[in-house]
């Protein structure tokens, strides 16, 4: 069980019960769609992005505890950040959840506030692809790729 | 076989003669511990385990005979070919074919429906003609007769199932038309653990004269395979599935219409004479083996289906019933829980979903308590899409799984519940 607490904390059973932002964005000009092939987990993201910021950020989709909780937490986190740190925050983010920290990102996930409940996922590999999807697409918003991401 | 549910009693081994302590010792993968918790594995409808029988086969074939087969005129490819040969013999004895030429060796049932897709297939089916599966067909009996329907022009027909994961007879007989030139259509469902009525599928595919191909990956390890009582014209399964290794997998066909068709791939083996101007292919079943086979795994499958048939298939097939009813009384009594496939005869799968916990989420708790499942769509996303749910976690049953591990399932399930408050 207390292994089973370090992936499903509190706050990431909380957003999975009732995920923020999880509607559809009206006035989005930015929007992408994730996929994961491997257990259909489904993400699409709405961004409104005016003068370099993101106003406001939106998901829908089906997926897993881990995938629904990472898309409500990280859309809570960008609103009302300029893209370069969101840009920035997907590579720290992807940086704790792949193991790959370097020198001035902590695998631990400091700094990175709330979202540091996603480090406890790294001890689940099969489930790092769940936590990092909304990230990935979020990435491809932002990069204004139009193929859908995929995790394989 | 009865199908009476008995209240929480879980099936006394006394009843079978069944020692499923003695099996389990032939088994040693069953032995280990995974997070701290005895392995209770119940991922067999991926890939069973495999008795020492299996594993001592294969380092015996690696430690002693190995050489190539079918061309040396050294003592140690007399050995190999004889020992591949055999295997040949053995796995046609188990089927009940009719003759050794019947049986190829394949690397597993995906190949071999690729096999008569490309051979078969391209030589019969043209333009407008149709091809009949089922809706509870896994990938692998679906996507190759897609390509081969794209490429011809063809169409899939696909035959409904109700509620339960039962397939509708009646459309089926519908589904037949003038234009059928395959029915194509697995023995049990990999995800709902459905048994279709295959005989009368067969029977009435033929008195339309169509032939027909059954998918017998997961029949193989829990019930015996009379091909020549089912008729039918092609059987294909996966010897990984079977306690056997992977990479190796039989198609069955009736020998008068392998010789029908076509070579598969082309190669060495698959000959008997090359000139740059003509090759004269080899007679069966060789014309389908191009290149060097997996020899060790057809010695290790044979000996696996040795196994099974020495343990007794009926008796394989009475206790998996029992742990089936007992692991289905169990599971739904946990609130919550809601089984998809529910058909009058099904193998021993228990597929299910629990409300409010995604299926893979479901897997990982189960799997920190030590209990092995499949969660997701089964590679049978069809099967998903007409129950409308995205996933499933389901538990396949194997000829070694105990009582108290279904009881540890349920457990586990329970604690997910309370992980999710």
């Amino acid at each position: 069980m207390s292994d089973l607490r370090d992936l499903y904390q509190e706050v990431i059973l909380d957003h999975n019960r009732k995920p923020r932002n999880f509607r559809v964005l009206e006035d989005a000009n930015r929007t992408a769609e994730g996929y994961n092939p491997l257990c259909g987990d489904q993400i699409r993201l709405y961004l409104h992005v005016e003068d370099g910021m993101i106003k406001d950020a939106a998901f829908q989709g089906k997926g897993c505890a881990i995938s629904k909780a990472s898309a409500s937490m990280m859309t809570a986190s960008v609103i009302g950040k300029p893209l370069d740190e969101a840009e920035s925050l997907f590579h720290r983010i992807h940086a704790m959840l792949t193991g790959e920290a370097t020198s001035n990102i902590d695998a631990a996930g400091d700094g990175l506030g709330k979202l540091a409940v996603f480090a406890g996922v790294r001890e689940f590999p099969s489930r790092i692809k769940c936590a990092t999807l909304p990230w990935h697409t979020l990435h491809a918003a932002l990069s204004g790729t139009a193929k859908a991401v995929s995790t394989e | 076989m009865s199908t009476t549910t008995r209240a929480f009693q879980p099936p006394s081994t006394g009843s079978t003669d069944w020692d499923v302590e003695r099996i389990r010792k032939d088994f040693p993968a069953l032995h280990q511990r995974v997070h701290g918790k005895p392995l209770v594995y119940l991922d067999n409808a991926a890939t069973s385990q495999k008795p020492q029988a299996v594993i001592d086969a294969l380092t015996t074939y690696y430690a002693r005979d190995n050489a190539n087969v079918h061309r040396g005129v050294h003592l140690l490819s007399e050995r190999a070919t004889e020992a591949y040969e055999s295997a040949r013999d053995r796995i046609k004895r188990h089927l009940n074919a009719a003759s050794r030429r019947e049986i190829v060796f394949v690397r597993q049932a995906t190949e071999a429906i690729n096999l008569v897709t490309a051979t078969f297939g391209r030589t019969v089916v043209s333009a407008g003609d149709e091809i009949v599966i089922s809706a509870i067909e896994h990938h692998a009996n679906i996507v190759p007769w897609q390509m081969l329907c794209d490429e011809k022009g063809a169409t899939l027909k696909v035959v409904p199932v109700d509620d339960r994961g039962d397939l509708i007879m009646d459309e089926y007989v519908r589904l037949l038309g003038p234009r059928t030139r395959l029915v194509a259509i697995t023995r049990v469902s990999n995800a709902l653990g459905t048994v279709t009525p295959i005989k009368e599928i067969i029977r009435v595919a033929h008195g339309q004269n169509v032939p027909v191909l059954v998918d017998g990956a997961q029949a193989v390890p829990h019930q015996a395979v009379d091909v020549q009582d089912l008729d039918c014209d092609f059987f294909v399964f996966s010897g990984h599935k079977a306690y056997g290794p992977t990479g190796i997998g039989v198609l069955y066909g009736k020998e008068a219409r392998l010789e029908r068709m076509p070579p598969y791939q082309g190669g060495g083996d698959m000959i008997k004479m090359v000139t740059f101007e003509k090759t004269i292919y080899n007679d069966l079943p060789y014309k389908f083996e191009a290149g060097t086979p997996h020899i060790a795994g057809a010695i290790g499958l044979a000996t696996a289906l040795d196994y099974i048939a020495g343990l007794g298939l009926d008796s394989i097939a009475a206790w998996e019933h029992e742990l089936l009813v007992y692991g289905t009384e169990l599971l739904q009594a946990v609130p919550g829980v809601r089984l998809i496939g529910t058909a009058r005869r099904k193998a021993a799968v228990i597929s299910f979903v629990l409300e409010g916990v995604h299926a893979h989420d479901l897997g990982t708790i189960l799997d920190q308590q030590g209990v092995a499942v499949r969660a997701g769509h089964h590679c049978a996303m069809p099967v998903m899409d007409r129950f409308g749910v995205p996933a499933t976690v389901r538990a396949s049953l194997g000829l070694y799984n105990t009582p108290g591990e279904l009881e540890t399932l349920a457990s586990a399930v329970r604690t997910a519940r309370e992980v999710f408050g």
